[in-house]
């Protein structure tokens, strides 16, 4: 049987793909399945000046607090459990960021053009709302159609790397998604001139089917570039089934921004030079914690 | 308003006893629940006449308004278990579940649904106006936000799309504002500056707050629609940085009382939608 070329890669490989003043897009929403081994791997390296798109959660929140960011676009950033993101709140409230805020819709609709190759696609949200305000390069578009309705021309990001998390891979760069909710990384993984996945487990093509019906298999490798087996890699944003939210480590996370010290032995204790090897020991009790929550 | 004390003990339900009373004799007051019991039989109300349609509340009383008007009077519409399912059936919020999935409802699907037009959403409001313009998303200069709140979300897709209510657990000049420092979800005057073809899905449905529920005149701005039991207009006006509405032909004496749940409403509540009583959380 012909095979194709495996694309497996490290995260030293991924992490030279990036450069500063890039536009990352990161997959998951909110607190669910970020690729979060990669987001401590980047505030662990020189990279700066990252515009960062998200279905924002604690990848947009750490990267703030570690000063990688120069400007985040996102519908919102949330915790879930958490409403507000205190790190990304405290990057706006001090005016350190750059930001370009849309509708929820209108992101997907940014990612589906990129996706897609086209300019923009047209839709009505926006229209009467502070959107068009907070982003004056938002233009409109009228119909060629009648009645010529006036939409918002929602611009294709323009990506260069995106970042997804999968519940399971193959080697050749197949992704299989098994919780309740793909989101969006499929378009993510299309709208990015390069992709990389990481994924909890990386299995043989032939065992997906057993995992999961063929709905499942929403990553095909045509559209990743690098994959990476990392077991916990979506911690502390859930994974299920492989595993829940951690709920106090991601409480932990939340209180450190009250205090900058707070923050220094956050950061010190779990990410400054750390491998992910060594976070999952920092972390300790991932393991009970994927045990109980299967 | 002042909560009253939240009663352990169910009305009565004995049906042979007092059948000279009148039927309604054994329907309990408004001393015997809570302004939450209240609110949410308000919110189950602005789902009214939606027959199918995906109800979409959010928040645990608006989640709960839109369980009660499925088990009691628009069985047709479809509700989400707050993640990617719809499911059929009456049980508990927030808690685990085995559901029957009738569909389903991912994020994705959720913004098809929205700009297909077949939704009707219930979010929470930071601040409000007097033409229902809403804000979630920061407080402040939005370059530079005194306090950064959700961000957009969904409100500016929500509103121009499809049927939108709000519900506002606490009525006060900070919530019920002359202006809302960011427009997340637009209000009627916005609507006004646009061309029909712009706003010909918008409306607003329903706005209910802890003292009362408000609706919109023909002129777009909020009109009092029923003030709950023990609040007066008085009381309510004191609380809005705007000026309140009556609707026409209703002084503020003949403003009707927000209608109170039955025991049947009530027992669907406690022993059914929501054991734990995540409302009074």
């Amino acid at each position: 049987m012909s095979e194709p070329t495996p694309k497996l890669t490290t995260e030293a490989e991924i992490l030279a793909q990036l450069e500063d003043g890039m536009t990352i897009a990161i997959g998951g929403w909110g607190s669910r399945r970020k690729p979060m081994s990669i987001v401590r791997a980047i505030c662990n390296s020189d990279l700066k000046d990252l515009t960062v798109i998200s279905y924002g959660g604690p990848d947009i929140g750490l990267l703030c607090a570690a000063s990688k960011v120069k400007k985040a676009v996102y519908g919102f950033v949330s915790l879930d459990s958490i409403p507000l993101e205190p790190h990304f709140r405290k990057a706006r409230q001090a005016g350190s960021i750059e930001f370009a805020e849309l509708d929820e819709g209108a992101f997907y609709l940014g990612l589906l053009a990129a996706a897609h190759r086209v300019p923009f696609y047209p839709t009505r949200a926006g229209i009467g709302s502070d959107m068009l305000k907070m982003n004056p390069d938002l233009k409109m578009v009228k119909s060629p159609y009648k009645p010529h309705d006036e939409l918002v021309a929602i611009p294709a990001f323009d990506i260069d790397v995106s970042l997804i998390h999968m519940n399971r891979a193959d080697k050749f760069g197949n992704g299989q998604f098994l919780g309740p909710d793909l989101y969006f990384d499929d378009l993510f993984a299309m709208a990015g001139k390069k992709t990389f996945m990481t994924a909890e487990k990386i299995v043989d093509t032939d065992e997906f089917v057993k995992l999961g019906p063929v709905q499942t298999l929403k990553i095909s490798r045509v559209f990743v570039d690098g994959v990476l087996e990392v077991e916990g890699g979506a911690h502390f944003t859930e994974c299920p089934p492989d595993y829940g939210r951690d709920e106090a480590f991601q409480k932990e996370y939340a209180a450190t921004a009250k205090d900058p010290k707070l923050w220094d032995a956050f950061l010190e204790k779990y990410i400054l030079d750390k491998s992910h090897e060594q976070y999952l020991k920092a972390i300790k009790g991932f393991g009970a914690q994927k045990k109980k929550k299967k | 308003m002042n909560a009253p004390d939240k009663q352990k003990d169910k009305p009565v339900s004995d049906s042979g006893s007092d059948s000279k009373l009148p039927p309604n004799s054994k329907e309990p007051q408004v001393q015997d629940m809570q302004v939450q019991d209240i609110c949410v039989l308000a919110c189950a109300e602005a789902f009214r006449g939606d027959g199918s349609m995906l109800c979409n509340p959010i928040g645990n009383i608006p989640l709960l308004g839109g369980r009660l008007a499925r088990a009691t009077f628009e069985p047709d519409l479809i509700c989400s278990d707050a993640v990617s399912l719809a499911v059929l059936g009456d049980y508990p919020i927030g808690q685990p579940l085995d559901p029957i999935v009738e569909s389903y409802l991912p994020y994705r699907t959720m913004f098809d649904i929205v700009w297909s037009g077949k939704r009707h959403v219930m979010m929470g409001a930071s601040q409000i106006d007097i033409y229902g313009n809403q804000n979630i998303a920061a407080i402040g200069d939005w370059k530079k936000p005194k306090a950064q709140l959700l961000g957009l979300r969904g409100a500016p897709g929500n509103l121009i799309n499809h049927k939108t209510s709000y519900f506002v657990p606490n009525h006060s000049l900070n919530s019920f504002v002359e202006k809302v420092d960011i427009v997340s979800g637009p209000g009627y005057d916005k609507m006004k500056d646009l061309p029909e073809s712009a706003s010909k899905y918008f409306e607003i449905g329903t706005v209910v707050s802890n003292l009362g529920v408000f609706n919109f005149s023909k002129e777009g701005k909020m009109q009092v629609k029923s003030l709950h039991p023990n609040v007066s207009f008085a009381d309510v006006q004191a609380a809005t940085a705007f000026p309140l509405l009556l609707p026409d032909g209703i002084t503020e004496e003949g403003i009707p009382t927000t209608p109170i749940p039955t025991e049947a409403d009530m027992e669907l509540l406690n022993n059914t939608l929501d054991p734990n009583g995540l409302r009074y959380m």
